[in-house]
């Protein structure tokens, strides 16, 4: 339990260290805000309906930037091959990773999240929805993402591999988030959209790991 | 923690190429081997196929009885990919390392002082020289003890005084019962056995 503990300590600090944080995270959104009203234009009706969507595809494109070397690194400089002599799982490494990776960069992209949709013009009372699909759905990036950023290990290029990859995977949490946050904002049942984010997210913790695993093994052989 | 390390009739290939087959190796404790052979002769591959990383196309690797998973537990695998990261300090990763591979207390200080490492603890690790940031590799070794040490040129950054300090550390090691298998291009500074890999 304490190496579990060492390790996410570790893992959160080097994310954190590059390119994660709240700064990073606000910053990376008053970027999408700014151009956002440039390429679709700058009339506040048009903005407003785009505005929480935005804020999705904005969390789901910097979950794939803080993605692309979570195993890369580690499988060049070693780090993978000790980590493997270990008492621990590299199930439970893989998810350790996946889970600093989200600490240090999904969740505080989570929390901007509301300021760059109400900036946008999006209405505040879907500030709490905003935030809670994104805390779910970076979670599900980050261990979806995971799974292909583990796949694409040693091959060149791999961060484009990646995001071929991953992308897929990323298009049903944008589905649900963006539907339950859709059907809010129009006054309709958003529950049901919440609920198979939810699902999504909880498949993806369990399963990802196991498919990271395989691969940082099949990569180190 | 593991009796021997018996290898017996091993067969691995790289890439679709075969590196060497029929290989028969023993290790006891107390005992040093040095693997030699020409590069790519497959030196590192045995290495990291002893360590569970590689699996081989034909023979075994096995440990005197003990599981290879737990066997895992009781060898460090030393190569010029130290797993150090270049943004962390000295201190933090051996600290890490250390708790990782079951050492505690105040082991890393420890081997720090042994490896004269104190002064520069608190530096970033990418302002180590090639050979104090192999210190700090090695230091790992002394700080959480393991049984069975698997060496991938372990001399090649270091200095002359700091081969024949590490040549000491080594006969410590083995005098207590651990053994080492060290895949080297320079004669190891210690008595030891010495098998060729290929051809």
């Amino acid at each position: 339990m304490s190496r579990v503990r060492a390790l996410l300590a570790r893992e959160t600090a080097l994310a954190w260290g590059k390119g994660g944080g709240p700064l990073v995270a606000v910053g990376f959104y008053a970027g999408v805000a700014t151009l956002l009203p440039l390429a679709v234009g700058s009339e506040p009706e048009r903005l407003a309906a785009v505005a929480p969507g935005a804020a999705w595809v904005a969390l789901a494109l910097a979950a794939l930037l803080s993605l692309d070397r979570l195993f890369e690194r580690d499988f060049e400089d070693g780090s993978l091959d000790l980590l493997t002599l270990s008492p621990v799982p590299l199930e439970i490494i893989c998810a350790v990773k996946c889970l600093a990776q989200w600490l240090a960069t999904g969740l505080p992209l989570a929390l901007a999240a509301p300021v760059a949709a109400i900036a946008l013009g999006a209405s505040p009372q879907l500030s709490g929805l905003v935030i809670a699909c994104a805390v779910l759905g970076g979670l599900a990036f980050s261990f979806m993402g995971g799974i292909g950023a583990a796949l694409s290990l040693g091959a060149r290029r791999g961060g484009l591999l990646t995001a071929v990859i991953v992308l897929p995977m990323f298009v049903p949490p944008v589905i649900f988030g963006g539907g339950a946050l859709a059907s809010l904002d129009s006054g309709l049942p958003w529950k049901a959209g919440f609920a198979l984010l939810g699902a999504y997210t909880a498949a993806a913790v369990a399963l990802g790991p196991l498919a990271m695993a395989a691969a940082c093994r099949n990569a180190l052989s | 923690m593991i009796p021997e390390v018996s290898i017996q009739s091993l067969a691995l290939s790289r890439g679709g190429r075969q590196l060497f087959s029929r290989l028969i190796l023993r290790l006891s404790p107390g005992e040093a081997v040095a693997l030699t052979g020409r590069n790519g002769a497959g030196k590192t591959s045995l290495l990291r196929a002893i360590a569970g990383l590689i699996a081989p196309d034909e023979g075994q690797i096995a440990f005197g009885g003990v599981e290879p998973a737990e066997a895992r537990e009781a060898m460090h695998l030393l190569g010029h990919l130290d797993g150090l990261k270049s943004s962390r300090t000295a201190r933090d990763e051996l600290s890490f390392w250390t708790g990782f591979a079951g050492g505690a207390g105040d082991a890393p200080e420890v081997a720090a002082a042994r490896l004269d490492l104190l002064p520069l603890l608190d530096l970033e690790v990418r302002r180590l020289s090639a050979g104090q940031r192999r210190r700090l590799a090695l230091a790992r070794l002394l700080a959480a003890p393991r049984p069975l040490w698997l060496l991938d040129e372990p001399l090649s950054p270091l200095d002359a005084e700091w081969r024949g300090r590490f040549g000491k550390i080594m006969g410590e090691h083995l005098a207590s019962g651990g053994m080492i298998l060290a895949a080297v291009h320079d004669p190891l500074p210690l008595n030891a056995r010495t098998v060729e890999i290929g051809r």
